[in-house]
């Protein structure tokens, strides 16, 4: 059964939505500081208790995407991908969504590069954070600022 | 841009779910290689109501995995979070000729597994 997805966008929420485009660089600004507290605990809970050091993940969103339904996302992360030394798992989480985790991906030493790219849907602007698990058992994390002008159809924010 | 070369995708009966593979056209001995895979499949969140305001279950891959003869060389864990028509890409490095196994299962229970010949020279 296919449903459509009712956009609602009246010209006034749209320009509501514009005027916060313009707070877009301060948003990026805290982006390296703060990480949102919600995720805290499943950000420990992925690396095994400490909070992960920053750096070495690269994560790439548009900043503006203009729909929440389908988000393009890429995650690289620094590492020599060999047999004593390399990336375990990815694991991609949502500050917003209704289910914070959106993704695990599980690497090994063939992988050759720890890099991977899919689409997300996101519930509203937010963070996303990424955080890549080492095969020594020290884990990393990344950070992107997304804003997004219409949220997923089908997915409730947290916050509305 | 590269050529790519595709699995044949086998469309189920009812016509729910396939499975497309892309790879580089030629791999050499060494290389890492990106494998590109979109499934269709709605990835229904669970969040949805039907148009009599009942709710939609929740339905999405949970699980895609990769094996290339036989052997594990990627794994992810999806969620409602991703977007419907799941694509992912990842890299693996080619170390011989063989068969690339790409196999997913949903909440529905459903499954679906895609092979392709993957020749290295």
């Amino acid at each position: 059964m296919d449903i459509p997805c009712q956009s609602n966008l009246s010209r006034r929420r749209f320009i509501k939505r514009g005027i916060g485009l313009l707070f877009l660089p301060f948003l990026r600004g805290r982006s390296a500081f703060a990480l949102p507290a919600n995720l805290d605990p499943l950000i420990r809970e992925v690396s095994g208790g400490e909070l992960p050091k920053t750096g070495r993940v690269k994560l790439t969103l548009p900043p503006l995407a203009e729909s929440g339904n389908s988000v393009s996302l890429k995650v690289q992360v620094e590492s020599p991908m060999t047999a004593e030394n390399y990336v375990k798992s990815i694991h991609i989480l949502s500050e917003k969504n209704p289910r914070p985790v959106i993704a695990r991906f599980h690497l090994n030493p063939r992988s050759g590069k720890a890099e991977i790219s899919t689409r997300v849907r996101l519930a509203g602007s937010q963070q996303i954070v990424a955080v890549a698990v080492m095969s020594d058992g020290s884990s990393w994390l990344g950070t992107a600022e997304v804003v997004v002008i219409a949220a997923a159809c089908g997915v409730e924010s947290k916050d509305t | 841009m590269q050529r790519h070369a595709e699995s044949k995708a086998r469309i189920r009966e009812h016509g729910m779910a396939n499975t497309r593979i892309q790879i580089p056209a030629t791999i050499k001995r060494g290389d890492v290689v990106e494998v590109r895979l979109l499934i269709r499949h709605p990835m229904e969140t669970g969040f949805r109501h039907d148009n009599v305001g009942k709710p939609i279950p929740q339905n999405v891959i949970k699980l895609v995995t990769c094996r290339y003869n036989s052997e594990e060389i990627f794994r992810a864990e999806l969620f409602s979070g991703v977007a419907a028509n799941p694509y992912l890409a990842f890299f693996t490095t080619a170390k011989e000729s063989g068969e690339l196994e790409v196999t997913w299962v949903d909440d529905a229970g459903a499954t679906e597994t895609e092979r392709m010949q993957v020749p290295v020279v």
